[in-house]
């Protein structure tokens, strides 16, 4: 595979989105014919990061829209999802595991750190008020994929 | 794919059986129906029986750590078994294996519950 492939994907912030978002980047890079744990460890990712969005972010308005963009470059792929929410007011506090701002919801706040384990690389940004973007990014080693 | 959870009673034991993709949209389900089936009695401890449960993320930790919780405060016990390893490795990031002990059946689960009971 040449060149680099990319893909936008903007839904409504409702909780049916997570597994449309998760299956959707999913199809999207099996072209680099990951394995299953593979995709079981973007899903998550993917999951994880549009969950915190759809909560946090936007506290479940769903007039409200999430972004992804993924890239595939080489055997690699680039994935973000940003919303233009609340932000996160403390981002060191946020990414302790097992830290929640909403313990009421049944949160177990281990989202950040399911992210940064099942990803190779994490990063967050965010701003008070200005909405928060996650970037993330994961080599697909498998045998068959077509980039050499 | 949607998420079904069918529970069934035996002995004191509620053996509940997940079926689907568990996350933030379908946990509430599981909370809910669990949430009165272990309140309405009789139910001192509990069995997840993971077997055909093709995904979960942190929301899925989130609502089992909220029956642990619910269980324990009844002077009960909560195991999972037939975990699939995706799961497991969710289970062991989040360190839950501290407090929820892992069977590989529902057959020896039920047996390490009739010990304790």
């Amino acid at each position: 595979m040449t060149g680099t492939n990319e893909m936008t994907l903007s839904f409504s912030a409702k909780s049916e989105n997570e597994a449309f978002a998760r299956v959707a980047v999913a199809a999207f890079v099996s072209q680099l014919d990951p394995t299953l744990d593979e995709l079981n460890d973007l899903k998550t990712a993917v999951s994880e990061a549009v969950t915190n969005a759809i909560i946090h972010g936007y506290e479940s308005d769903p007039s409200c829209q999430v972004t992804i963009e993924a890239t595939i470059e080489g055997d690699s792929v680039s994935i973000t999802v940003t919303d233009n929410g609340h932000g996160i007011e403390d981002l060191e506090l946020a990414r302790q595991p097992l830290y929640t701002s909403k313990p009421e919801l049944e949160r177990s706040g281990m989202g950040f750190t399911i992210m940064e384990n099942f990803m190779d690389r994490f990063e967050v940004s965010s701003t008070s008020g200005g909405g928060t973007r996650v970037a993330m990014q994961k080599r697909i080693e498998s045998k068959k994929a077509l980039y050499n | 794919m949607s998420l079904q959870a069918e529970l069934e009673h035996y002995r004191n034991m509620l053996i509940v059986r997940l079926r689907g993709e568990l996350d933030h949209h379908t946990a509430d389900v599981v909370r809910f129906k669990m949430e009165e089936a272990i309140a309405r009695g009789k139910t001192d401890h509990v069995i997840l029986s993971l077997k055909e449960l093709q995904f979960m993320d942190s929301s899925g930790l989130g609502v089992i750590l909220g029956r642990y919780k619910q269980v324990k405060s009844r002077g009960g016990k909560m195991v999972v078994c037939d975990v699939n390893p995706n799961v497991q490795r969710l289970f062991e990031l989040s360190g839950i294996f501290k407090i929820i002990t892992m069977h590989d059946n529902e057959r020896t689960a039920i047996t390490s519950l009739e010990v304790v009971s």
